[in-house]
């Protein structure tokens, strides 16, 4: 795949969906099969990562958090150098030095994964401030959750971004968790987005499990920071289904919420949208889910088969 | 040459560093209303305020950094850097190893520390070990207004986060500086009086106390080389084991306190490579485990004085001269 850019048809935004969804049960998989590398998911949150980097243009840069995967995927990286990373094999995007927690790829413009909460938040700003300064069309899209909301450099990002007329579209993915806390216990109010308006953040907030309304929005949003080059800030509500890292906990959510949310999945509802619509057949569908699993699996092997760095260059690359 | 101030000399430095590239730029808390000249030479696209949030100034810097642009931010104090530590260790620090070379953080951080105005511990503390002690980051702390100018001008050169520690002692001392274009490098360390019989190794305002000390020591025959580490990492090994190689004593002064501090790790190199050479043991005169306290006569006393330094020299060399078993 490309960096996205081009108008994506509704089958390809479930392509894409299947496949982040079949990168991360793969995952799951390896890690209940025995000693794998720690690793937090993003299943459930497969529309708002597509949603928003299909409206995105090659010359974008994105930030994004431990959950990073589904963005990653939507930005056409490989899976197999992804799952390599993930593996710690020297064919990984960051030679394995960064594992799940940290993938960059500067090739797709993804310049940071930031496990730090918010350390995506910091970096933004600088990030923006290239562009405004070395010119060049280009956005930043900074995805964080209603957790790193919440740290104070959050607040210290949209006040510089804003005073400084940075061009940076901040994406919160308000999953409801923060790690293991419900935000309700955290968080005032629900929402993310109107902590925007205070420092003069134009927002919008969209059911971030319907990717096509995600996309509709995050190009709205795109367009209005690539034209006033200021931030924006877009809120996708979602939902984490699985535990905070693996393996899978959720036996301290409310299991009533898990039902509900369950029922709003978004790839399950994108595909009972295209199948009513006639715009797939059931085989058709089945073919999509095969074709993103072959390719995992086929991932799954290359990374496998790669090989390990050399512990001789352990201390190598620390500094320029 | 000519006659400079320290803060001048940093000054000078990043105007013909921005001067001769454009990509240089500086921000931080008051560099915009301090920096009249900065600005007016470069524009207030190049020389900015920013609000007093160390966090997001040094992650600014960093995201900044690994996109295109060489930013020097002015952090003021080093206390300050509490609220930057996320930003300078897990990001700048780290990104480039962890993003397997992707990205480079070509970056400089400013800070002051240091006695002499009474300031107190919120904007007094002499942390700079903490940066050593992280990977990714270069940490210099200049003695003279001329190691000030080439070693900012080093900084802003190298492709890595450099932390600049200024001394608030010094910021105001004038002192000889080039008005060509000098590069200091880093990790070089300046030995700044030669002697036979003891290597006083110091960074900072406390090299001057080592040389006056030594000047003391000189009258009554006792011949102390000192050595000023300028950079503390990467660390001039080769200058400091040659030094002590050749007196077989060293004394590590400087203002931070004692604990995990760099005159620990310099003992630990000394120890671990010149052993054979060493006549005495190598000793440490640093600030107290205590914060610094503000009151004019408490804080100078927290920094080493040369009085000191020369009692702990004139025992190790007496040592010695007796014959008797030194440890």
């Amino acid at each position: 795949m490309t960096p996205s850019g081009t108008v994506s048809t509704r089958q390809d935004l479930l392509a894409t969906m299947l496949r982040i969804r079949a990168y991360e049960e793969k995952i799951v998989a390896f890690h209940a099969a025995g000693p794998f590398p720690n690793v937090c998911t993003s299943v459930g949150q497969e529309a708002a990562a597509v949603g928003v980097v299909s409206a995105l243009r090659p010359e974008d840069q994105i930030l994004t958090n431990h959950r990073s995967a589904g963005h990653l995927l939507a930005r056409g990286a490989d899976p197999g150098r992804m799952l390599a990373e993930v593996m710690g094999r020297s064919t990984g995007y960051c030679q394995g030095r960064s594992g799940t927690l940290h993938i960059s790829v500067k090739e797709l413009g993804v310049v940071l994964t930031s496990t730090i909460v918010g350390g995506e938040l910091s970096l933004a700003p600088g990030v923006a401030l290239s562009r405004a300064m070395l010119g060049g069309e280009g956005i930043v899209v900074c995805f964080f959750g209603d957790g790193a909301a919440c740290e104070g450099i959050f607040h210290e990002s949209l006040n510089l971004a804003s005073v400084w007329n940075l061009p940076v579209l901040y994406v919160c993915e308000n999953n409801q968790w923060q790690a293991f806390v419900h935000r309700k216990e955290t968080m005032v109010g629900d929402h993310v987005a109107p902590w925007a308006a205070p420092y003069g953040i134009d927002s919008l907030t969209v059911d971030g499990n319907d990717v096509e309304a995600v996309c509709k929005a995050a190009l709205r949003a795109a367009a209005q920071v690539r034209e006033t080059r200021r931030p924006f800030l877009l809120e996708a509500w979602t939902y984490r289904q699985r535990g905070h890292m693996e393996p899978h906990d959720q036996s301290y959510v409310d299991p009533a919420e898990i039902e509900a949310w369950m029922a709003k999945d978004p790839i399950a509802r994108l595909e009972a949208r295209l199948l009513e619509a006639g715009e797939l057949t059931a085989d058709g569908l089945e073919a999509l889910h095969a074709q993103a699993r072959q390719a995992i699996e086929d991932a799954a092997t290359f990374a496998a088969t790669s090989p390990y760095p050399d512990p001789a260059d352990l201390a190598t690359g620390v500094y320029a | 040459m000519t006659q400079m101030t320290f803060h001048d000399a940093v000054e000078a430095a990043l105007h013909e560093e921005m001067a001769r590239d454009s990509r240089v730029l500086m921000f931080g808390e008051g560099t915009a209303t301090k920096r009249k000249g900065l600005l007016k030479a470069f524009g207030p696209q190049r020389v900015r305020n920013t609000p007093l949030a160390e966090g997001i100034i040094a992650g600014t810097a960093a995201g900044a950094a690994a996109t295109g642009l060489r930013p020097v931010v002015d952090l003021l104090f080093a206390p300050f850097l509490c609220f930057a530590m996320d930003e300078l260790v897990n990001s700048a620090g780290k990104l480039r190893y962890m993003s397997g070379g992707q990205f480079s953080f070509p970056m400089v951080a400013l800070a002051m520390t240091g006695g002499g105005w009474s300031v107190g511990a919120q904007h007094n503390h002499n942390l700079e070990a903490w940066f050593v002690h992280a990977p990714g980051l270069k940490v210099v702390m200049p003695s003279t207004p001329a190691d000030a100018k080439g070693l900012m001008k080093a900084a802003i050169r190298d492709e890595n986060p450099v932390l600049f520690f200024m001394d608030i002692g010094l910021a105001f001392a004038p002192g000889e500086v080039p008005e060509t274009d000098e590069v200091v490098p880093l990790g070089k360390a300046a030995v700044r009086r030669e002697g036979r019989d003891v290597t006083l190794i110091s960074y900072a305002k406390t090299t001057h106390t080592c040389l006056a000390a030594a000047e003391a020591l000189a009258a009554e025959g006792v011949s102390a080389e000192v050595v000023d580490l300028r950079t503390l990492k990467p660390l001039d090994e080769a200058t400091i084991l040659a030094s002590v190689r050749k007196t077989g004593r060293a004394i590590l002064v400087h203002e931070a306190s004692r604990l995990c501090g760099v005159g620990a790790e310099v003992a630990a190199l000394i120890s671990e490579q010149a052993f054979e050479a060493l006549r005495a043991p190598i000793l440490r005169l640093t600030g107290p485990d205590a914060p610094a306290p503000a009151s004019y006569p408490l804080e100078q006393a927290f920094a080493p004085q040369a009085d000191a330094i020369a009692g702990a020299a004139r025992q190790l060399v007496a040592r010695m001269l007796e014959a008797a078993p030194i440890w």
